[in-house]
């Protein structure tokens, strides 16, 4: 068995696309050894920024003959025939066979194919495959007829054993070489499977993402130990770092305490997103005049990459200072007539109009004056330097300027927090009067998108309204807004989707639960999150799947039997036993299940509790009875029992395995 | 250590470096532009399959961020250093460290990372693929690789590099402002620039009459379109000043800038405005082509 190794050299590959590619390669490399080279595993791959690289084993040298039967004519039509099959084939009449089928003898050709070299199998796939990894954005590097990848392709090693896996991609050949570090020189270095990697760290290159993450992760700790001081977490900028570097060393770096007087969120922004550093922070939480940036180097020997990056940092910082005491020189207030010349969508005007209609909307909802007052001030950073330079701290940078500028906490805190969620992870505003004006502004982005028929299709949803639409549900369910959810239409549908999303993505419903529990009304969400916790909780008890069958049951019944509305049962028509009980039951169960102060669980612990009167009705009544008015009474019975029972949860949309395994008959 | 480059001397070195590369060696053009990308010797020889290789330093004019002189990293007129190589060769990336080699900045020393930025011109109907370069967590470096200008899909991609030369000068003489930087021996970067950024940031922000500003767009914006009109009719399409129509262009979005940064271009205007310039860059960039295929043909 043969081992292989592919290594695509690039420029620099954007970091945040590595993964999805790696995953693209792994995948694609594998089909073809399903397909092509039977038994041969991926079974490992790399990424740095320069490279792409994938280990395979258990390859077969060749793949296995291959015998295939042609099929000629007849034997019945004879030997002028045989011959002309023989030639088309490139055989003479001599070599055929005879092959014996239901429909007769006929002549037949067993021909022998040789199966391939995997050196073969290899260098003929890999060009198509390594140009088809697809990729956000796509370059052409030579003309404009050249191939197309995210950057120029500089060298492709591939190794089959100790044999180069010959093949070429827009004039690059492949070979048994690779390059090291930018800083190890362009010479290209001979590698063979077994020392690749070892060559590789000999170059400066960590080929490992795991290897490259610890190496930041430990050097980060070992620069803080015995401080106290930690590094604020950062998942998204320690996996960035891991793809943007290929030798990382964390270094130490210090600020003036002078500039923490700045807000936090001002400085951790210019750190984290902008510099891409480690904020850190000290034993109490606080922000301390430290940071920790990663070099794609192995050492800073006279200190040189420290002290530029502190230089860097404090002149954004200086701008950061410069920016904060501008903007606060006039009041956020006196901002909103800028707004005027601020637009939202070009179709949807500018942002003066949508704080108007987001503060209008805030009040017609309910939430009082603090909530109106910030939905006012919402947008007014927008026009703010630092807004203009920190666009990702919108929001935030107003609330704290309202703050400075006195406004009440409410008030400002609202404002500071009117674009949460930012995610699912994201928590809601924390006040009331933030969730209203989060609420309200997500509202009014959809409603108005929608109106002027800007609605999302498959991947393309440039407005963020996903986003927005998973805001609304996440705040209305998790907040105290007492806000109803009255959308109709596509936006109804859109939202809809949404609230399925969360209760089962987020909340971890099973989607019948969450069908049966939508289906008995969505507009109070707060409601839907009872009732399916209550769901939930009755599930497992013994009668409650039973009894979900039945209802399916009854609804195939009634729908057959075109039965929608309920009446009035005739007392007088129950002819048996199971009828009357079921009737009688009903009755009691009713008055249980809707009595004052029944908590969801216990109304549907009663419901449940209906079970073994459903079966025995089904056990031994029959519905569809010749007798019209029994039949009719029977059926409005069940529509009765259905419509009754379905207020918490539609029971029908519950899968059950009985209900699953086949339809029901009456 | 030795001591550093001044600015000026770094501006030789590097044009020497790009000289000893096979580039010509230009002088900025005579022009106001807001980037060194936007000179006929960048927008429009690397239109069609001809191979070019220039070097020039480009005097770059962003009225809007200019700060009166007050800030000490932020300039309305700043020099790029700009290089064209196409076809971009396939070592480029080393060619240019060896650029930052030869100014003085060792290497081993120093971390540079390659991060994505993807340069686009909406007003030139230009985009490419690349990076910033950034050097100790500084971008010096803009570095693209064209892949479109003037709506044209080029022909061979060439890779642009445009150096900020305040910013690695600051950087290798250890100066906090660009004010400091030494431009030769006695004269300071203030020296010979401060006056200009002060009053210019006052003509820019405050002082220009936006009438005026008004009147010249148009009055380029009507040369320009008078002069690509006229490409169709001419009998002599080789020496059609196709040029000088490009020249309004820039004109044009030399005026806008002064505009915008006056403030008298609303966000609703504004993508109107852009659409017009793009338009007679697009149309200045086919006639220059098709000027150049038939100056081939014939």
């Amino acid at each position: 068995m043969s081992r292989f190794l592919l290594e695509i050299g690039c420029e620099e590959i954007p970091d945040w696309m590595i993964v999805p590619a790696l995953r693209h390669l792994q995948g694609a490399v594998q089909a073809l050894f399903d397909e092509k080279l039977p038994g041969a595993r991926v079974e490992r791959t790399e990424a740095t920024p320069r490279r792409l690289a994938l280990f395979a084993g258990d390859l077969i040298a060749r793949q296995p003959d291959t015998v295939e039967l042609v099929m000629g004519p007849p034997k019945s039509a004879g030997s002028g025939a045989a011959a002309g099959f023989a030639k088309k084939n490139g055989v003479t009449a001599a070599d055929l066979e005879t092959e014996t089928t239901p429909k007769g003898e006929y002549f037949a050709l067993r021909k022998k194919r040789e199966g391939r070299e995997a050196v073969k199998v290899l260098a003929e796939a890999l060009p198509k495959l390594v140009l088809g990894i697809p990729w956000p954005k796509t370059m052409y590097w030579t003309s404009r007829s050249g191939s197309r990848f995210i950057r120029p392709i500089r060298w492709i090693t591939a190794l089959l054993d100790d044999s180069v896996v010959p093949f070429e991609i827009e004039g690059v050949a492949s070979g048994r070489h690779t390059h090291g570090h930018r800083l190890a020189g362009a010479e290209p270095i001979e590698v063979t499977i077994d020392d690749y990697e070892r060559q590789l760290a000999g170059n400066g290159v960590y080929l490992g993402a795991a290897a490259r993450r610890e190496r930041i992760e430990q050097g980060m700790a070992k620069l803080l130990e015995g401080r106290g001081n930690r590094i604020e977490p950062d998942a998204a900028l320690l996996e960035t770092l891991v793809y943007l570097t290929e030798n990382p060393t964390p270094i130490l770096g210090t600020f003036s305490a002078d500039y923490l007087r700045l807000p936090r969120e001002v400085l951790s922004t210019v750190m984290r997103h902008h510099q891409r550093y480690f904020s850190i922070e000290d034993a109490k939480g606080k922000l301390a005049p430290q940071f920790i940036a990663v070099m794609n180097t192995g050492a800073d020997p006279d200190g040189l990459v420290r002290h530029g990056n502190e230089r860097v940092l404090r002149a954004r910082f200086n701008d950061a200072q410069f920016f904060w005491q501008g903007d606060l020189k006039r009041s956020l207030e006196s901002r909103l007539e800028d707004l005027k010349n601020v637009t939202f969508q070009a179709q949807l005007g500018s942002y003066y109009d949508q704080t108007r209609r987001v503060a209008a909307l805030v009040e017609s909802l309910g939430g009082g004056e603090d909530a109106a007052r910030a939905a006012l001030l919402a947008k007014c950073d927008l026009t703010t330097s630092m807004v203009k330079e920190l666009t990702e701290l919108q929001g935030v940078m107003g609330g704290l300027y309202a703050r400075e500028q006195g406004e009440p906490e409410s008030v400002w805190r609202a404002v500071y927090e009117h674009y949460k969620p930012l995610s699912m992870d994201d928590s809601i505003p924390a006040t009331k009067a933030g969730q209203f004006v989060a609420l309200a502004d997500k509202l009014d982005t959809l409603r108005a998108c929608f109106g002027a028929g800007l609605i999302p299709s498959g991947s393309k949803d440039p407005f963020a309204l996903r986003r927005a639409a998973q805001g609304v549900v996440k705040i209305l369910v998790e907040g105290e807004t007492g806000v109803q959810l009255e959308e109709t239409g596509e936006l109804g549908e859109f939202l809809l989707d949404r609230v399925k999303y969360y209760f089962r993505e987020v909340r971890g419903f099973s989607y019948d639960e969450v069908n049966a529990v939508l289906a008995a009304g969505w507009g109070n969400l707060p409601d839907v999150l009872r009732r399916l916790e209550a769901v939930r909780a009755v599930r497992p008890t013994a009668d409650f799947e039973p009894l979900a069958a039945s209802f399916k049951r009854i609804r195939n019944i009634l729908k057959q039997a075109g039965v929608e509305k309920r009446g009035d049962v005739d007392e007088a028509l129950l002819d048996s036993e199971a009828e009357r009980a079921l009737f009688a039951e009903m009755n009691a169960v009713t008055g249980a299940v809707h009595a004052a102060g029944v908590s969801y669980s216990r109304a549907l612990a009663s419901i449940a509790s209906l079970r073994p009167h459903v079966d025995q009705f089904f056990d031994q009544v029959l519905v569809n009875t010749a007798d019209e008015r029994i039949r009719a009474n029977r059926l409005t019975l069940l529509c009765n029992l259905l419509t009754e029972f379905s207020t918490i949860a539609d029971f029908s949309e519950i899968v059950t395995e009985k209900a699953e395994s086949g339809t029901h008959s009456s | 250590m030795s001591k550093p480059y001044s600015f000026q001397r770094m501006m030789f070195r590097l044009k020497q470096y790009w000289d000893e590369r096979g580039c010509i060696i230009q002088e900025p053009y005579d022009v106001e532009v807001g980037a060194g990308t936007m000179c006929p010797e960048t927008f429009l020889r690397v239109l069609g399959p001809d191979p070019y290789r220039v070097a020039y330093v480009q005097p770059s004019r962003r009225p809007a961020d200019g700060r009166y002189g007050e800030n000490p990293n932020r300039l309305y007129k700043h020099q790029q250093l700009q290089v064209i190589l196409k076809p971009a060769p396939e070592d480029v990336i080393a060619q240019y460290l060896g650029s930052l080699e030869a100014i003085g900045i060792d290497l081993s020393k120093h971390d540079i990372k390659f991060e994505e930025d993807n340069w686009e011109s909406p007003t030139l109907g230009a985009w490419g693929v690349g990076w910033q370069v950034m050097l100790d967590g500084l971008e010096i470096t803009q570095f693209t690789y064209f892949q479109q200008c003037g709506g044209v899909d080029l022909d061979v991609a060439p890779a642009e590099i445009t150096y900020g030369l305040e910013r690695l000068a600051a950087f290798l003489q250890g100066v906090e402002s660009v004010y400091e930087i030494e431009w030769t021996e006695g004269f300071s970067y203030a020296d010979v620039r401060l006056r200009d950024e002060q009053q210019f940031s006052v003509y820019n922000f405050d002082a220009a009459e936006v009438g005026t500003l008004w009147k010249m767009f148009e009055l380029h914006e009507g040369e320009c379109q008078r002069l690509l009109a006229g490409w169709a009719k001419s009998e002599d399409k080789d020496r059609y000043p196709v040029l000088a129509a490009y020249d309004h262009v820039l004109k044009c979005s030399h005026f806008f800038n002064l505009l915008d940064s006056r403030g008298a271009i609303s966000v609703t205007e504004r993508v109107a405005v852009i659409a017009r310039v793009r338009k007679l860059a697009v149309g200045t960039a086919q006639l220059w082509l098709r000027q150049q295929t038939q100056e081939t043909a014939a």
